[in-house]
């Protein structure tokens, strides 16, 4: 029995594998052929400086893109402010359509059609969004918003910023990473965050499934022997938490375990009052970040 | 490898002994064989057997479990006392990408399932190892909305019943997964997709369809199991001449959308089949479509043979917030009462007559703005000042929902009714767009309101006399996972954060959970296998079976 079922089966691998060969070579012919018309396509722009694609694009954009980047293409909580002429991973037109196609491995930025929101893009619908994108820049660098060289200063020194933030390698750990944030943030975004960084909390770690990121909510437990610590959320469930404290020391814990477990949406972060920062000098800090970020 | 080898040697040898060393003449002998064979292989799930689903509880023959759309199991091996030893069986991994939001069937020991991207395949339930695998070449340019998932396949006879991103219906064998009928729905480039486990009614299978961002217009199809051919198609969105056509302005009847996506119910007592609708389109901006806009957001309740309509209740009228009510409807009996519960994407818990398509009350399960009142029925309106407007106005529950498409579940032993709630308001903003044939048709934006931060979510036990909580398991963040209910007392579901967990029924205590490395997007299940009780779930690109050790 065992043998005459066996060879019919081999026969079916043999037709299955005829098939999916043929299926993989007209999948290979057809991916060629898109793929080129893709290479010749993205280089340029074919609705560039055409408003009534730009009204086309909104449409677009609303559909697929506000979910993070905020109507207007101003920056929600999630994704950057795109009124920024500089964009982080490149300004040229082919630039923005690969980011839109691909997304951008290692950050919340998801390829055209995989968001969890909006439906996807035809190439057509991608360059009337970039051409929507260009309508609504605005062109800001750093000089026209203060002194980068003293705002560096006053990040490393004074200001005490890089006791708790890292840019490009150096700096503290208990908050997020900025040497992408002023090419990721508006400037209004970055000086609220310094005046009042409880307002709006900064995002953390983005799982690939998981529709909302952690962010940097305070917390404090105490461990079942007595001890407490303080600092910032890196991750949690309902069953664990992972938390760095003030120290920098990593602390990973079953919720369960602890005698308590505080958290709280008032940020680690002082909030900066003229007292603690001038305008004059927050400017100039902003405007650092806007010049790290551009590198 | 050794154990390989051997099997081979014994294989020549034993085709040699028989002097067959032709491989046609061992299919001849084969075919022989098979045809003198008793007749088991054929018709193995009778319409009968899904009459009677409660009587095998070992098997998931369904989308739902059963015809009343419960997702309960008798199975009851697995209860309070054991659950927290539950261990993993094995998983299954389709390694594709994007949500993976099936739940299974199971019938006789083999598990059929489907994967993103119209994939399919049977697998051996006790090992996880695969009998046959298939994946539809899918066209290039489909785009269908909200992801390339699929939420599972129906069974009758011999064959699994599919839809297809591309908007077709197929049938295939379920020994080989070959190809037996493949239909198309419709036009995919219409803006049509299918993403639902179509639902078998004796020699029917009835499916409905998915584009209510694309201005489709919605319908519901039945076809002929044995061939293909299609016996009705029932218009959710009425023509001229037609009830409820009036609820429509001008031509906007045309690009109405009311897509059916999720899998209907079945009455067998009154011969009806409940179905479910989404929102008209476009989906967050009412100018242009004045009217109640039957019958979007509905639940309809069909003559099965024919498709008729025997009567509608609508929950969203003229709906502005992209409500689906595409949430599965819910039989239950208590007493004389025969009703439908359904705990909306609106956030609003509705017991309706199964009968009559009465409403007999609506109390919100979760945060509520969009309506403050009632009209005679009883049937939340909205308010104006929701709609969305160009610069965007705060509205709870979010666009995605309080819940959403993942299934709900009523346990007859606590008889309380459980669903997934999502707690997230969102800033829903509109703007004037042309409708393009294929094109995405939404008329807006939508997104969260940070200032309703953090967003979560909790899975609710909700008692279905008087729409009150009797309790909740909070979520640190909302989910899309379904929840299962167990005769062994139990109920299981997941979470964002990747945890599939059981709880106890009837108080919402955590008895065990497992970390899946990924979110859960779909609705758990469970079935039996020589005498042993397994509980499948999708989570990532796999889909993990846990059992007692």
């Amino acid at each position: 029995m065992l043998t005459l079922e066996l060879d019919p089966r081999t026969l079916r691998r043999d037709r299955w594998t005829l098939r999916w060969s043929c299926v993989l070579a007209g999948f290979a012919l057809v991916s060629c052929c898109v793929n080129g018309t893709w290479l010749l396509a993205q280089e340029k722009n074919p609705f560039a400086g055409d408003a009534k694609a730009a009204k086309v694009g909104e449409s677009q954009f609303r559909a697929n893109c506000a979910f993070c980047h905020g109507l207007g293409a101003r920056g929600g909580g999630r994704g950057p402010d795109l009124t920024r002429a500089q964009k982080r991973h490149g300004n040229s037109d082919a630039d923005l359509y690969r980011t839109i196609n691909e997304g951008v491995p290692g950050t919340a930025m998801p390829p055209n059609g995989a968001t969890q929101q909006g439906v996807g893009m035809t190439e057509e619908e991608i360059w009337q969004v970039i051409t929507y994108i260009r309508s609504v820049e605005k062109k800001t660098d750093a000089t026209t918003v203060g002194n980068a060289s003293h705002g560096k200063e006053l990040f490393q020194g004074t200001a005490g910023c890089s006791t708790c933030h890292m840019i490009q390698g150096k700096g503290g750990r208990i908050g997020p990473d900025l040497s992408t944030t002023g090419s990721a943030r508006s400037t209004e975004y970055l000086v609220e965050s310094v005046r009042y960084p409880s307002k709006r909390l900064a995002q953390g770690i983005s799982e690939a499934m998981k529709e909302f990121s952690q962010e940097y909510e305070t917390v404090t437990v105490v461990t079942a022997d007595g001890t407490k610590f303080m600092g910032v959320v890196l991750n949690e469930d309902h069953f664990t938490l992972q938390m760095m404290d003030t120290r920098e020391n990593l602390h990973l814990f079953q919720k369960d375990t602890l005698k308590s477990l505080e958290k709280s949406r008032e940020s680690l972060m002082p909030a900066y009052d003229q007292k603690m920062l001038s305008d004059k000098d927050l400017q100039d800090v902003v405007a650092y970040l806007l010049l790290v970020g551009a590198q | 490898m050794k154990g390989g080898s051997m099997a081979r040697r014994g294989k020549s040898r034993f085709l040699a002994s028989l002097g067959m060393t032709n491989l046609l003449s061992a299919m001849f002998v084969h075919c022989v064989l098979a045809i003198g064979a008793a007749p088991s292989v054929s018709a193995q799930v009778t319409a009968r057997r899904l009459l009677e689903s409660g009587k095998e509880p070992q098997n998931w023959l369904m989308y739902s479990g059963d015809y009343a759309g419960r997702r309960f199991s008798a199975l009851e091996q697995i209860n309070t006392s054991n659950a927290a030893a539950l261990v993993p069986k094995w998983a299954y991994q389709t390694m594709a990408g994007g949500k993976f939001e099936a739940t299974p069937l199971v019938v006789d020991g083999i598990l059929y399932g489907t994967g993103q991207d119209n994939r399919a395949f049977a697998l051996d339930a006790k090992s996880g190892r695969p009998i046959w695998q298939y994946q539809r070449a899918l066209p290039a340019d489909i785009r269908p909305c909200c992801g390339r998932v699929n939420r599972g396949l129906a069974i009758l006879g011999d064959k699994v019943f599919l839809g297809t991103l591309d908007s077709h219906v197929i049938a295939l064998d379920a020994k080989t997964g070959n190809v037996v009928w493949d239909v198309t729905a419709v036009d995919y480039r219409g803006g049509y997709s299918i993403t639902l486990a179509p639902l078998v009614i004796k020699n029917l299978v009835i499916i409905g369809v998915s584009g209510g961002e694309y201005g489709i217009r919605g319908f519901i199809d039945a076809y002929d199991a044995a061939t293909g051919e299609r016996k009705w198609r029932f218009y959710t969105v009425p023509g001229p001449g037609e009830p409820g056509h009036e609820t429509w302005e001008g031509d906007s009847w045309k690009i109405g959308g009311a897509p059916a996506w999720i899998t209907g119910t079945y009455d067998p007592m009154t011969n009806t089949t409940f179905w479910t609708t989404g929102n008209p389109s476009p989906s967050n901006r009412g100018e242009g479509r004045a009217g109640d806009n039957l019958y979007s957001n509905s639940l309809l309740a069909l003559e099965p043979e024919t498709g008729k309509l025997k009567w509608y209740f609508q929950f969203s009228k003229h709906d502005e917030h992209d409500y689906d009510a595409t949430q599965v409807p819910v039989m239950v009996d208590q007493g004389e009462k025969h009703l439908i519960l359904q705990a909306n994407r609106n956030g609003f818990f509705y017991v309706i007559d199964r009968a009559s398509g009465k409403l007999i009350y609506a109390k919100p399960y979760a945060k509520v703005t969009w309506s403050d009142s009632k009209d005679a029925s009883g049937t939340p309106i909205a308010r104006k000042d929701a709609s969305p407007t160009p610069e965007g106005t705060r509205v709870c529950p979010g666009a995605a929902g309080a819940t959403n498409w993942m299934s709900p579940t009523y346990d007859p032993q606590t008889q309380l009714f459980y669903v997934t709630a999502r707690e997230q308001c969102d800033i829903f903003s509109t703007a004037p767009q042309s409708y393009e044939r294929g094109h995405a048709y939404y008329g807006s934006a939508y997104f969260p309101n940070d200032d309703a931060a953090p967003f979560t979510g909790a899975l609710r036990a909700i008692e279905p006399g008087t729409g009150n909580i009797k309790w909740e398991w909070k979520h640190p963040s909302p989910t899309w996972s379904g929840v299962l209910s167990t005769a062994g007392g139990l109920v299981f579901t997941g979470d964002a954060e990747g945890n599939f967990i059981a709880l106890e029924a009837a108080s919402g205590k955590v008895l065990w959970h497992f970390q899946c490395g990924a979110s859960v997007y779909s609705s758990p299940m469970t079935f039996a296998v020589d005498g042993k009780q397994y509980v499948a779930v999708a989570a990532g690109s796999a889909l993990f079976t846990f059992t007692l050790p």
